[in-house]
């Protein structure tokens, strides 16, 4: 198969995935019942009404972790070639990837230092 | 499918069909034949889960549908289609639909690049394990997309709990997933599975696996990092508001994930097909790489049913302070180890086609490599370990004399 084939596989099955969780759901579209009313469709809650939206500001720790995530995420995504050439590399390109992981290592300890990844 | 999408391709064109209509049927037959295999699976996993857990907690489990009660999956189907589905109207409808349907694809389109046999799979894409990292996240989005639209509050506290967890455990999980792919020379899943011939990479590097097991487990959700549930917090967590099918289709993506998980980590690590007489038959090779994903899913379905659930910030410090500073020294200590070996002469420069003589003295330095890390860690834990314990003793003493 060629390339061009293949991602073109990739796109059908990508396609097509959704369609299979959607087909039960449809099926159950034809056959369940209706009768919705105002209590059972309104936002749970333990026994009392919902008091305004959920849709507000979150903790700031969330957002802490979702920027070291970032940093660790990009940096693999560089690593990945370096691992597919590990074999065939110079000395150069092995130490190359090193101070790389190195560099990023550094960022967490920093992160880590200052308190970043206490749950607070 | 490779033989099959190229054998229908012919035989179309040769009864006067259209070039492009004969590819593109021919490429439809091969994706449902891949899909279908995940999809029937799930089907047999909810029970397999079902009876693994009522064993392990000294329950019968599901017995009266069907033979051992092996119909009963359908049943549960037949049941969740009469069920109403509940809207709440506070939600964002669209988003609010779309989420099951993203997480169910998410796990479906793994399947894609799984070689089911040396000849068998849908595509053996070049870059295999950085597609399994990409569609993975996917279901990481649906999750927050469920929680979010849900516009309830305990389910967007779920979501927020769950999404910090996943994206954390994706860390370590694609470290460890750098071993192989580094041993191999390549993100191919074939390839990966072919450099193990001589070798099987948990051999090599069993501290990779290791992580690799747990950040999967934590990113299948699953105890002790069950937060994704955590029925007695967040009541249940992001689908608190989904009913019927949606719902049901949250609990297949789940319990197919893990599965999936435990194949991955057969191709990775186990040598995937490779045992006595795989060459014999595609379906020996086949019945192998089900055997081995089998019985690592069921490894995970006993740690699940066994352990208890960890507090949210133990789970993180675990992951950042412990995890991710393992993986990243595995990474460096393995690469440095084999750099120097292969300048010495002592291991093969060519990994992947070395035979098991020719890996005999790598393997050797690799485990002493990295049973010398399990040892120091093992230490350090234990240190922390008591640390913990004299700090908590301390609190309660002071406690025990404030009361005085």
């Amino acid at each position: 198969m060629n390339v061009l084939n293949e991602w073109a596989f990739i796109g059908l099955f990508a396609v097509l995935a959704p369609v299979f969780p959607a087909l039960p759901i449809v099926i159950a579209w034809l056959f369940r019942p209706r009768k919705p009313n105002v209590l059972k469709s309104s936002t749970y809650e333990c026994g009392v009404e919902t008091i305004g939206d959920a849709w507000v500001q979150f903790r700031v720790q969330y957002y802490i972790y979702g920027l070291i995530f970032l940093v660790f995420d990009v940096e693999m995504v560089f690593l990945f070639p370096w691992a597919v050439a590990y074999n065939e590399m110079s000395l150069f390109g092995f130490v190359a990837g090193f101070l790389f992981i190195f560099l990023l290592t550094d960022a967490l300890f920093y992160a880590w230092k200052k308190n970043a990844l206490d749950w607070k | 499918m490779d033989e099959v999408c190229t054998g229908l391709c012919h035989l179309l064109v040769e009864s006067g069909a259209d070039a492009g209509l004969a590819r593109f049927l021919s490429l439809l037959v091969g994706v449902l034949l891949v899909s279908g295999i995940p999809l029937i699976t799930v089907i047999l996993l909810i029970w397999i889960e079902r009876k693994v857990a009522a064993r392990i907690q000294d329950r019968i489990g599901p017995n009266r549908v069907g033979p051992v009660g092996l119909l009963q999956t359908i049943a549960d189907m037949i049941k969740l289609l009469s069920k109403e589905d509940i809207t709440p109207t506070a939600a964002d409808r669209v988003l609010y639909n779309a989420a099951p349907l993203v997480s169910f694809a998410s796990v479906v389109l793994i399947w894609a690049v799984i070689p089911f046999t040396p000849f068998h799979f849908g595509v053996d894409l070049e870059i295999g394990a950085l597609y399994f990292v990409a569609i993975a996240s996917f279901g990481t989005l649906a999750i927050m997309v469920a929680g979010w639209a849900s516009n309830n509050k305990y389910a967007l506290l779920g979501a927020f709990r769950v999404v910090s967890l996943l994206v954390s455990y994706e860390v370590p999980l694609v470290f460890a997933l750098l071993v192989p792919v580094m041993l191999a020379g390549s993100m191919s899943l074939l390839d990966i599975v072919n450099a193990q011939t001589g070798m099987w990479f948990v051999v090599l590097s069993p501290l990779a696996f290791v992580i690799f097991y747990v950040s999967a487990q934590a990113e299948t959700g699953r105890a002790p990092f069950d937060l994704i549930e955590a029925e007695s917090e967040l009541v249940a967590g992001f689908n608190i508001e989904y009913s019927g099918m949606k719902f049901g289709m949250f609990f297949a993506a789940e319990f197919l994930h893990v599965f999936t998980n435990g194949i991955l980590m057969a191709l990775l690590f186990f040598g995937g097909w490779m045992g006595p007489l795989y060459y014999e038959s595609p379906l020996i090779a086949f019945a192998w790489l089900g055997a081995k994903g089998g019985l690592i899913y069921f490894t995970t379905l006993w740690l699940r049913n066994t352990v208890p659930r960890l507090r949210i910030d133990q789970i993180m410090a675990f992951n950042w302070k412990f995890l991710v500073p393992l993986s990243i020294a595995n990474l460096i200590f393995i690469s440095l180890a084999l750099k120097v070996m292969q300048e010495l002469g002592i291991s093969p420069r060519d990994l992947v086609s070395a035979g098991f003589v020719e890996l005999l003295p790598t393997t050797v330095v690799l485990l002493l490599i990295n049973g010398a890390m399990t040892v120091y860690l093992l230490g350090l834990l234990r240190k922390r370990g008591q640390e913990a314990r004299r700090e908590s003793m301390a609190a309660r003493a002071a406690l025990a004399q404030a009361a005085d």
